[in-house]
């Protein structure tokens, strides 16, 4: 699928369809592609790659493209497309200076997932069927594809993507999701106690890097609010476990009713906290709440939290659960 | 060379955390290592290296400084500064033991940081030969042996046991003080290992790694090379890289008004955030791309030109690993070499 | 925590109250002489709509014990809708409090009008006696500010 996709990104270069691509670029170690904008065809040729290793949203990337000339086209995959649909709704970017090629997603996987099997000293990694064999120092090794996915595709959206102008690779098959809630209502069943010692166990790991609020397209403030000396509550390094709640409470709210789930936040921490849980308690509550809602399903659509009805539940709902 | 078997490894431990603290690699319940305080039946780690790098003993990622209390029109400073005891931290590897070093360059150079300093120097480093390394490793190509750390008691494991030697005065005291449990050895064994991962090294991708055209006196040719926009494009400007980096020193002071007083802490700040170094009139580096090149910059050009050559990197490989978009200090190095 | 210390401790309230409708109320309270502990301070907002996430767990970081925010009964605010959004935000606010162990008591949404001083003061006694009961908030504390 890669040939085929560099091969249209070329042809849409050259025709002056689009000014400029953005994809992912091949790395050093086999698995450490990196989010990459192309301008010619002889760059896209050289170094763009398509393949497991993929797992970056590109969509947030449109952002900062949208001031420059002419078309930008984008790769999508199926759960990157709904971000796409919510930086449109949010007027972050605009649909005439797109391009979006959907491209068929079979699931990504997490070089940080190989690392947690033991695999290391990798030389080189090609697919097999269901399997990766990973040649290295230490001798071959074989991975089940399945073993190897980011978290955020086992539960895959999985249908068709919710906007392109074309799709390459439409009958690749969308791994197999299993049910996204089943962490949050295993949590729900905790006692206080219980889940109070989970989140800290989790969060107390915080490096405030900022890692999850950068990567993420929901969170597109030019400035945050966790980083404006005026706010009172800019905080640089969570000094107390009350600061590490407080930003990680905040960053999942101001997100919620507009996360569309796709897992980034979870993806690039580098402690692997489990930041997804927090933000599918919100979609969770809002869907039991207020009904149904997929962020980003379609364009302008008008998110949970700046939208009410007159019967909606009262918040003491919540102390009777 | 001293030699403990290894089921003798627990009662080491409990020797050495009898009267002084012991911190040592350890895997927590979601199988990543890092390092922990020990207590009993705590099991040795030996993974590769640990999450978060060693600095944190020396260089944590919050501490206060100093306390204000307003009483009227008069201040009173509080010195809440509190002395350190002796602790001994074991397992540490080569490239976060060189780290050390550069860390020291910054803090105890004059004027000498007495925070640092303090917990500096009450503790005793036991460093821990690598025999794994990863293709994210690259300390060779700054110099670093892998196989022969530094510190004050060098250490190697290998199936039979733990071979240790002393390389300093208080590495010494420290291997007096266990003398009763070592045996005598000639180290042919932890040799052995150390030529294996010698030549693991040398199959591993980064090998033929160089620091060559990097260094004090390419300042303005890269300063100027026109890849920093591509390189910095998808930069989130995160504090990943800067945060795992066992190098990276540099940190922010605030105030904290608790609503009796004032607090001065500081933190660890990084030069990728937009807010690094910002004075009244505002940023000095405007852009991602200013930020982003400021900090490779750093590490090959401006850190050895004002350090005899030495970098300021020492190929741990964390940031490689770490990076949400996997972009990092090798791909920067490769992409610039090409140019000179 | 043993039954002593219990009635030693007097929580903290922070009570935020609409100006229109609530705040309004805490009047009456005081103008009846309907009696609520002195524990509860009261933060007067424009709307309850005016209530953000981060004022919530600031009250907490500063040393409350429990928080309470007030309004116009749904259809009455002043500003026609901005309790409807209050009500959405603070209910997915407080379930994530809870998600997060942390204990449910502590956080409350209430209408009150202009004129139901009774109920106001009936609510603050309820909430006082709730959080009195489950102790001095420790998970949302901020060490710092609790140093003298």
């Amino acid at each position: 699928m890669q040939g085929k996709l560099i091969e249209r990104a070329c042809a849409l270069l050259e025709s002056g369809e689009v000014a400029r691509v953005i994809g992912w670029k091949s790395g050093e170690l086999g698995y450490d592609t990196t989010p990459a904008v192309f301008e010619t065809a002889d760059e896209l040729r050289a170094d763009f790659v398509y393949g497991d290793f993929c797992g970056a949203n590109l969509s947030k990337y449109l952002i900062k493209n949208m001031k420059n000339e002419g078309k930008t086209l984008v790769f999508l995959k199926l759960c990157d497309t709904y971000s796409f649909n919510q930086l449109l709704t949010e007027h972050r970017i605009k649909r005439e200076k797109t391009y979006v090629i959907a491209v068929g997603c079979a699931g990504m996987a997490d070089p940080e997932r190989l690392r947690g099997l033991g695999v290391t000293g990798i030389t080189g990694i090609c697919t097999d069927g269901d399997s990766y064999k990973i040649d290295t120092v230490y001798g071959e090794k074989t991975v089940a594809k399945k073993d190897a996915l980011c978290i955020k595709c086992l539960s895959c959206k999985g249908g068709e993507p919710v906007v392109y102008d074309e799709i390459i690779g439409g009958d690749v098959t969308p791994p197999e999701a299993s049910d996204r809630f089943e962490q949050v209502r295993a949590l729900e069943a905790m006692t206080p106690d219980e889940r109070f010692d989970f989140w800290r166990g989790e969060l107390s790991r915080c490096i405030r890097c900022n890692a999850c609020r950068n990567v993420c397209p929901a969170c597109s403030c030019e400035s945050c609010v966790f980083d404006n000396p005026d706010s009172g509550i800019a905080q640089k390094a969570a000094v107390t476990s009350f600061e590490e709640n407080n930003f990680h409470i905040i960053r999942a709210f101001h997100v919620a009713g507009r996360c569309t789930d796709c897992g980034e936040c979870s993806r690039v921490c580098p402690e692997n906290i489990p930041l997804h849980l927090l933000n599918r308690k919100f979609i969770s509550d809002i869907d039991h709440f207020y009904g149904e809602y997929q962020a980003g399903e379609s364009e302008g659509q008008r998110a949970p939290l700046v939208n009410y009805t007159e019967d909606d539940a009262e918040p003491s709902a919540i102390y009777d659960r | 060379m001293k030699f403990l078997k290894k089921e003798n490894l627990s009662a080491l431990f409990e020797a050495l955390s009898a009267d002084s603290a012991l911190y040592l690699p350890t895997k927590d319940k979601n199988g990543k290592t890092n390092y922990a305080r020990y207590s009993a039946g705590m099991e040795y780690s030996d993974a590769l290296n640990t999450e978060r790098s060693a600095k944190d003993f020396f260089f944590p990622q919050t501490e206060d400084l100093v306390d204000f209390k307003m009483e009227g029109k008069t201040i009173e400073v509080i010195d809440i500064r509190k002395p350190s005891e002796d602790y001994v931290i074991f397992g540490v590897r080569a490239c976060d033991m060189a780290s050390f070093d550069i860390l020291d360059s910054v803090y105890l150079t004059d004027p000498v940081d007495s925070f640092y300093a303090e917990r500096r120097s009450h503790a005793t480093i036991m460093t821990m030969a690598c025999s794994a390394p990863s293709e994210t490793c690259f300390c060779r190509t700054f110099g670093i042996d892998p196989a022969s750390p530094a510190g004050d008691v060098q250490c190697a494991m290998t199936d039979a046991g733990l071979y240790l030697e002393a390389l300093t005065e208080k590495g010494e005291a420290l291997v007096a003080k266990i003398s009763a449990m070592l045996e005598e050895s000639d180290g042919a064994e932890a040799a052995e290992q150390g030529k294996r991962c010698h030549e693991i090294m040398d199959r591993l991708p980064l090998s033929k790694l160089t620091p060559d055209s990097f260094g004090g006196d390419t300042m303005m040719e890269h300063f100027r090379s026109e890849k920093w926009a591509s390189l910095s494009e998808a930069c989130l400007g995160c504090g990943t890289c800067t945060f795992v980096c066992p190098t990276c020193q540099c940190y922010d002071i605030r105030d904290f008004d608790t609503g009796n007083g004032i607090k001065r802490y500081r933190c660890w700040d990084s030069c990728m955030y937009s807010d690094f170094t910002k004075m009244a009139h505002g940023n000095s580096r405007n852009s991602q791309l200013e930020r982003f090149r400021q900090r490779f910059m750093h590490k090959l050009v401006y850190y050895p030109a004002n350090n005899d050559g030495k970098f300021g990197c020492v190929g741990c490989g964390r940031c490689l690993s770490k990076c949400p978009i996997s972009m990092n200090i090798v791909k920067v190095m490769k992409e610039l070499e090409d140019r000179s | 925590m043993s039954m002593n210390e219990n009635k030693e401790f007097r929580p903290l309230i922070v009570a935020f109250c609409c100006n229109w409708c609530s705040y309004a109320g805490a009047d009456l309270a005081g103008t009846n002489r309907a009696s609520y502990p002195a524990d509860v301070k009261i933060i007067r907002v424009p709307c309850s709509c005016r209530v953000n996430p981060t004022f919530i767990l600031r009250a907490f970081q500063r040393g409350a014990d429990g928080v309470i925010m007030c309004g116009c009964h749904p259809g009455d605010c002043h500003y026609t809708s901005g309790n409807y959004y209050a009500r959405r935000r603070m209910t997915m606010m407080f379930s994530m409090l809870d998600y997060l162990g942390i204990e449910k008591g502590r956080t409350r949404v209430e209408w009150v009008s202009a004129a139901e001083g009774a109920k106001f003061a009936a609510t603050m006694n309820e909430f006082v006696e709730t959080v009195t009961a489950l102790g001095p908030n420790k998970r949302l504390e901020d060490l710092r500010c609790k140093e003298n």
